[in-house]
């Protein structure tokens, strides 16, 4: 994070232009999916997905818990974690950067915040604990959720209202996915899979195909326009490479 | 071998292939697939989770006794969670570029889910020694598959190894002896695939080897 241009913790109206955050949340759900671009959550991804029901389950407390915890972290990474960001303690304390201390603040905010979910959950729905209950405690080591508050962080989201809708938009992804994956598991227990490949091998494979389809959407928000803009970059960075090589031959 | 008998060395040998972490206890995938688009990355997430997990073992180890087992999780989860900050700063100081590159998964060994697995199944119930051993063989484990995936994937997508790729493959348009040229394999025409370098492949390369391995110990092979 560069120095001096987080300087200032920015006001929490700040206006973003609703579709700026239209924007963010459908990027969320479909081009940054949290499955399918990042592989985030694959460990529960592919340990829960073998009925629907319990899918919908662990996709329900995902975007329960990212909704809270996205949120709680970007005020923490503002207030406290940010270069600078403890200013409004005092101007001596202006100097203080704390961000090395991100990894663990967000994961004991994570791990509480799932405990008291938990007991809250428990005291007010019985009906919604015994659907969401049994996954909870599997959601404090899901990378998903401490993924989400680190890509909050790297990526610079500007206000809470869009760390909410960002918050939202991966678990919605991540719902989406692991439903997905379990229909396809559900039927797939009735074809020919080559022995060594079934299990584990012909999932990965699925969602490797699942993967591609989802990188259509990437033309989504621009209509097209930077599609492929990744391979374009490579190649850039590949022929600016031989380029200096070239001359260093040449020499 | 003198220093370990035939049980402590199996703790280190197993992992590997037979009780893999990821192909056979379906641990860890999320950094093993994000970050193996580059071998040199893979080198260094495995070097960085074999600290993480070797230390952490013992430590948690050497805490088992006097862990409340209410608490148990979160206490695993500060012991992880300092021990990847100091990963993290090693790297933001002696590999800058790289820890650009690796971004938040650095951070994400924290919830990897190989670390949390061993602490549970293994350090909370053995020695420290025995711990250390199992936390080596399975952050090694790990280690085999990410280079596995990471070779494929950086070869076939960039034509490059760790810089070496062009002894191997000749070069895409820098010819010896004449520059601008096609050299080596190039010149019959053989060209890279940057789809290995997006994320889908990472998925099908996994499976593949996958599919490799309980072809050759078809005592793995799942019912369904």
């Amino acid at each position: 994070m560069e120095k001096g241009k987080t300087l200032n913790p920015k006001p929490l109206t700040q206006n973003l232009e609703k579709m700026e955050l239209l924007e963010l949340f459908f990027k969320s759900i479909f081009i940054e999916n949290m499955v399918f671009a990042t592989f985030l959550g694959m460990c529960s991804y592919l340990a829960v997905s073998k009925k629907v029901s319990t899918a919908v389950g662990l996709g329900a407390a995902v975007i329960f818990v990212l909704l809270i915890t996205v949120p709680l972290n970007w005020l923490l990474d503002q207030y406290i974690l940010q270069p600078g960001a403890l200013k409004w303690l005092g101007a001596e304390y202006a100097d203080y950067d704390l961000s090395f201390l991100s990894f663990i603040l967000f994961i004991a905010t994570i791990a509480t915040m799932v405990q008291l979910v938990e007991i809250i959950v428990e005291k007010f729905s019985p009906s919604l604990y015994n659907s969401l209950g049994i996954f909870l405690p599997l959601i404090a080591v899901n990378c998903a959720i401490l993924g989400g508050s680190l890509f909050m962080q790297s990526r610079e989201i500007p206000t809470l209202t869009a760390a909410t809708v960002y918050g939202l938009g991966s678990g919605i992804g991540w719902f989406l996915a692991i439903i997905a994956i379990a229909a396809i598991r559900e039927k797939i227990r009735y074809s020919n899979v080559p022995a060594p490949l079934r299990g584990l091998g012909i999932t990965f494979i699925i969602t490797g195909l699942m993967a591609i389809g989802f990188m259509s959407f990437g033309g989504m928000l621009t209509g097209g326009k930077d599609g492929g803009s990744k391979q374009e970059t490579i190649s850039k960075v590949a022929i600016e490479k031989i380029k200096e090589e070239v001359e260093s031959i040449k020499k | 071998m003198a220093l370990l008998n035939k049980k402590d060395a199996a703790l280190i040998t197993d992992p590997l292939f037979d009780n893999n972490p990821i192909t056979i206890q379906v641990l860890g995938i999320c950094s093993a697939l994000a970050i193996t688009a580059q071998l040199e990355a893979s080198i260094v997430m495995t070097v960085s989770v074999l600290f993480v997990l070797g230390i952490g073992n013992v430590v948690i180890s050497l805490m088992r006794n006097i862990i409340p087992s209410k608490i148990r999780i979160i206490v695993q989860l500060v012991v992880v969670a300092a021990l990847v900050i100091i990963v993290d700063l090693v790297l933001k100081a002696f590999a800058y570029e790289l820890s650009k590159t690796l971004s938040v998964f650095v951070g994400l060994i924290i919830t990897n889910c190989i670390i949390m697995g061993r602490f549970e199944a293994f350090a909370l119930a053995n020695g420290p020694w025995r711990s250390f051993l199992d936390g080596i063989g399975n952050a090694l484990g790990y280690g085999v598959i990410l280079i596995i995936v990471g070779f494929f994937r950086e070869l076939l997508g960039t034509g490059d190894l760790l810089g070496l790729g062009q002894k191997l493959l000749g070069h895409p348009l820098l010819g010896n002896p004449i520059p601008g040229e096609l050299s080596g394999a190039y010149a019959f025409g053989y060209e890279n695939n940057g789809f290995m370098l997006l994320a889908p492949m990472a998925l099908i390369v996994l499976g593949i080897v996958i599919w490799v391995q309980r072809s050759r110990n078809t005592d793995l092979i799942e019912s369904h």
